[in-house]
């Protein structure tokens, strides 16, 4: 690893007054300079230069190499999400390059720091991180490298089980169920021959099954369904110290991670607003223009059919800027109808730029469409749905009615397209079986993958496992004991 | 400098290959990175192990896409899921898979017959690998740009398009203009190694021997390339006569007519000594035949020229007998009896291509 060069820092420098300028705010950012294999085994590591030893690391290094070496992509830019920021440069990069690489690091930091999503993530994570490797390689030396990798494979396969919002709830810690006296139907005071008026007999039924009720829920656990399953069962599983160690270790670090999913349309088109702007109105010599416009189109292309998240997030950023700045928004604009006076519509507010520092605060990327992806814009930048033919075998595009391709992408776009999935009874038949509910919007699991997960919950929860989720539009319980499966379609919900 | 990752990516190799945690192995597939090279689409296999997640059936999913094209037109086939590396864009096209290198098939090879490596002798020179730029390349780094050559391709271009203006003489180079240094490098090996092939060719190897023969000859090609820097490879064939052939001959004669192997070891001999003198070579000899040699006399020569000549000199002999309908399979059993004891010699036996793994571990399993 290396720091930059004098002529690096020079343009680090200049760069970084031009992003102050126009207002953007970030951590202090440390710019390493790394070789392509370095910056390979950066990326691998997912952006850190220190993780615990996984063979998954390894895996994507080799992906990673192998599309380099064979000139198929190469990373040019690596950020992390801590304060200070580190962001790491390829050496070989050219010197126009570089200076696109840095505006565009600029703002990715802008945005780790101002956007909401992150602000509860942890800033020195860099730190943490290595903490982590610390505790797993202590355990690998302990307990044997193989036992322990092995339950981290057991635990990434449940890495996508937590609640994004999660961090944003104060919530106490879950208890268990406690024995409790039953609660008696309260009686009015009355003489015998009058009892059956002022107690009449099936309201007093209907009184005591409403307490039962209540006593039920009260003892189910957990009281409501939970969707930090992670952290259920670190709570509740009956693992080693070391074995819940691991699991929380993995948690966290899905958390720290789950931010950058969720709004990767945003952050990715925050970065290259920016470095287009800081590129073409302040840094560029004419001699790099080419090169520039070269790169910078290599960024925003892609193939047909596949939606690019920079260009769609950088278009946006635009469309939201241009919309604010001529006062296209608001009732009098959504009202009318007249299509000439909505293209000549400009009240020259000059709001666009305050208004995309907001956007970039409160939004991610569910909302970020939700609120700001037009008629105009869709239709504007073709959008469209594509759905699977299974006559033909083939993707086919299907529809490009606005609400549809809206809905499609917020569908998509919410829980980062992973299925909803919950903990709905750690108890279920009362013999402590796990008990977990897909919520089914339409689409069903992959249902081999859902049963190999449901044995890798079966091996931290110890006892059967069961999973209700929907197959062929009717409810399915797959149960797991630690031997076999068993799968039964169900009637109605088991709880 | 070996990064911290190599461990991670050693161990990921590991266990693609099957060496290590083998419950694994239900979860790897063999995904695939499209590439390009000049006209040809190639295949860069990239196994690939998923752990599984609760997440959606992909296919059901569909997406949400950007671009041309009515309702109805065809994006792509149905496996190529989203994200993936755009498999099936482009139908019909031949892909050419650009396997594992030789060197890794060599590794795996020695793994699973577990073979142990080679202890080349003769001098060690140190390898020196020299890079030369001589040559110009239409692909590179940009830091290889060769300026002058791009200039001219792009004036070439501008005339012949007619858009250059001798009053206003402004280039402006695009893609295909770029010209690149390239280099060439050399290599001084450091141990060298000989190998010399001698077939039977007479009437009674058939087709399916010179199969075994070929097979069985990539892989100790394979291994010896692995241990070796420079490897020379000499083809011999024989009946009653022995000539020196090229590669392709060697594999695709038939003669009919007798066997005399003595003419082949003769050959075998000469050849040695004014090429490849042992103080700097590494020689292996590997001989296949059906086993029935000419007559018990000539089996008496034979021996006596590997005794004297051959032996003294290679690192290892190496005789295969592939079985045949015709073959009596006396020669094996003659040279069991004089060279049972000698670690220059190793013997095998190929029944048929099932035997060819036990014979390249009889052949190669002594670090020789």
């Amino acid at each position: 690893m290396g720091t930059l060069t004098s002529e690096l820092q020079q343009l680090q420098e200049e760069i970084e007054g031009h992003a102050r300028s126009y207002g953007l705010d970030f951590f202090p950012v440390i710019f390493e300079l790394l070789d392509y294999r370095q910056l390979n085994q950066v990326a691998a590591y997912g952006g850190f230069p220190t993780r615990y030893p996984h063979w998954r690391f390894g895996m994507e290094y080799e992906s990673l190499s192998k599309s380099y070496s064979y000139g198929l992509s190469r990373i040019y830019e690596m950020v992390i999400n801590n304060d200070p920021c580190y962001a790491y440069l390829l050496e070989c990069n050219s010197r126009v390059d570089q200076k696109l690489v840095m505006a565009h690091v600029y703002a990715h930091c802008d945005f780790f720091k101002n956007n909401l999503s992150f602000s509860k993530t942890n800033r020195k994570m860099m730190d943490e991180m290595a903490n982590h490797a610390t505790h797993i390689r202590r355990y690998m030396e302990k307990q044997g490298v193989e036992t322990v990798e092995n339950f981290v494979d057991t635990c990434l396969s449940l890495e996508n089980l937590i609640d994004p919002h999660a961090p944003f709830i104060v919530r106490e810690r879950l208890r268990a169920p406690e024995e409790d006296a039953r609660p008696a139907v309260r009686r009015l005071k009355s003489k015998s021959y009058m009892n059956d008026f002022i107690n009449p007999p099936e309201l007093m039924e209907a009184e005591r099954k409403k307490l039962e009720e209540d006593r039920r829920k009260k003892k189910r656990f957990p009281e409501s369904p939970v969707r930090d399953i992670l952290r259920f069962l670190i709570e509740y599983a009956p693992l080693e110290n070391w074995q819940r160690d691991v699991l929380a270790i993995v948690r966290e670090e899905a958390y720290y991670f789950a931010p950058q999913a969720q709004t990767k349309i945003m952050n990715e088109g925050w970065a290259t607003y920016w470095h287009s702007k800081l590129m073409t109105e302040k840094c560029l010599t004419d001699a790099e223009v080419i090169d520039y416009a070269d790169h910078h189109s290599g960024t925003l292309g892609g193939r047909t059919g596949r939606l690019n998240p920079y260009k769609l997030g950088v278009e946006l950023y635009r469309n939201i800027e241009e919309r604010w700045n001529k006062g296209r928004f608001g009732k009098d604009y959504d009202d009318c109808e007249d299509l000439g006076e909505r293209a000549r519509w400009d009240h020259k507010l000059g709001l666009g730029r305050d208004k995309v520092f907001e956007v970039r605060k409160l939004c991610n990327d569910v909302t970020f469409i939700d609120d700001y992806l037009t008629e105009e814009f869709c239709r504007e930048h073709k959008m469209f749905i594509y759905d699977y033919n299974s006559k033909t075998g083939m993707y086919q595009i299907s529809d490009r009615d606005f609400k549809k391709v809206k809905q499609r992408l917020l569908f998509q776009l919410t829980n980062f397209g992973q299925p909803f999935i919950y903990v709905v009874d750690g108890n279920f038949r009362n013999k402590g079986e796990l008990l977990l509910r897909h919520k089914y919007e339409g689409i069903e699991l992959k249902h081999n993958e859902a049963r190999e997960t449901l044995r890798n919950v079966q091996k931290i929860w110890g006892r059967p496992v069961n999973l209700e989720t929907t197959v062929d539009e009717k409810t399915r319980l797959i149960s797991f004991n630690g031997e076999e499966f068993e799968e039964k379609d169900l009637q109605d919900k088991v709880a | 400098m070996i990064l911290r990752i190599e461990q991670d990516h050693n161990r990921f190799r590991q266990i693609v290959r099957g060496r290590i945690k083998k419950e694994l192995k239900k979860y790897i597939s063999s995904g695939e990175l499209i590439g390009r090279r000049g006209k040809d689409l190639i295949s860069i296999p990239l196994p690939q192990i998923n752990i599984p997640q609760f997440v959606y059936g992909h296919k059901q999913t569909g997406g949400v896409g950007q671009g041309e094209g009515a309702v109805g037109t065809v994006l792509g086939a149905g496996d190529a899921e989203a994200g993936k590396q755009g498999a099936g864009n482009q139908p019909g096209e031949h892909l050419l898979e650009v396997d594992i290198s030789l060197d890794e098939l060599a590794e795996m090879l020695g793994e699973e017959l577990a073979l142990p490596a080679i202890r080349p002798k003769g001098r060690r020179n140190i390898v020196s690998v020299k890079d030369r730029y001589t040559g110009i390349s239409k692909y590179g780094p940009e830091t290889l740009r060769h300026f002058k050559r791009t200039y001219k391709e792009t004036l070439k271009r501008s005339i012949s398009t007619g858009t250059y203006r001798p009053d206003f003489p402004i280039l402006i180079p695009i893609r295909q203009d770029a010209r690149y240094r390239s280099w060439k490098s050399s290599v001084t090996p450091q141990a060298n190694a000989a190998i010399l092939y001698m077939m039977d060719v007479s009437g009674s190897m058939g087709e399916e021997q010179k199969e075994i023969v070929r097979i069985e000859s990539f892989w100790i090609d394979t291994w010896l390339r692995h241990h070796y820097k420079g490897v020379e490879i000499r083809y011999i064939i024989h009946d009653a006569e022995a000539r020196e052939v090229d590669r392709e001959t060697f594999y695709h004669t038939r003669e009919s007519g007798g066997t005399v192997i003595s003419a082949a070891y003769k050959l075998c001999s000469k050849i040695i000594d004014l090429e490849y003198p042992s103080d700097d070579w590494n020689v292996y000899c590997l001989h296949f035949s059906d086993g029935d040699n000419w007559s018990q006399g000539d089996t008496e020569e034979c021996l006596s020229i590997l005794k004297a000549q051959v032996l003294p000199r290679v690192n290892l002999f190496c005789y295969g007998q592939v079985e045949s309908p015709y073959g009596t399979g006396q020669f094996l059993v003659d040279l069991k009896e004089a060279f049972a004891e000698d670690e220059r010699v190793a013997l095998s036996k190929i029944e048929n291509k099932d035997g060819i793994l036990a014979s390249i571990k009889d052949f190669l399993g002594r670090g020789r």
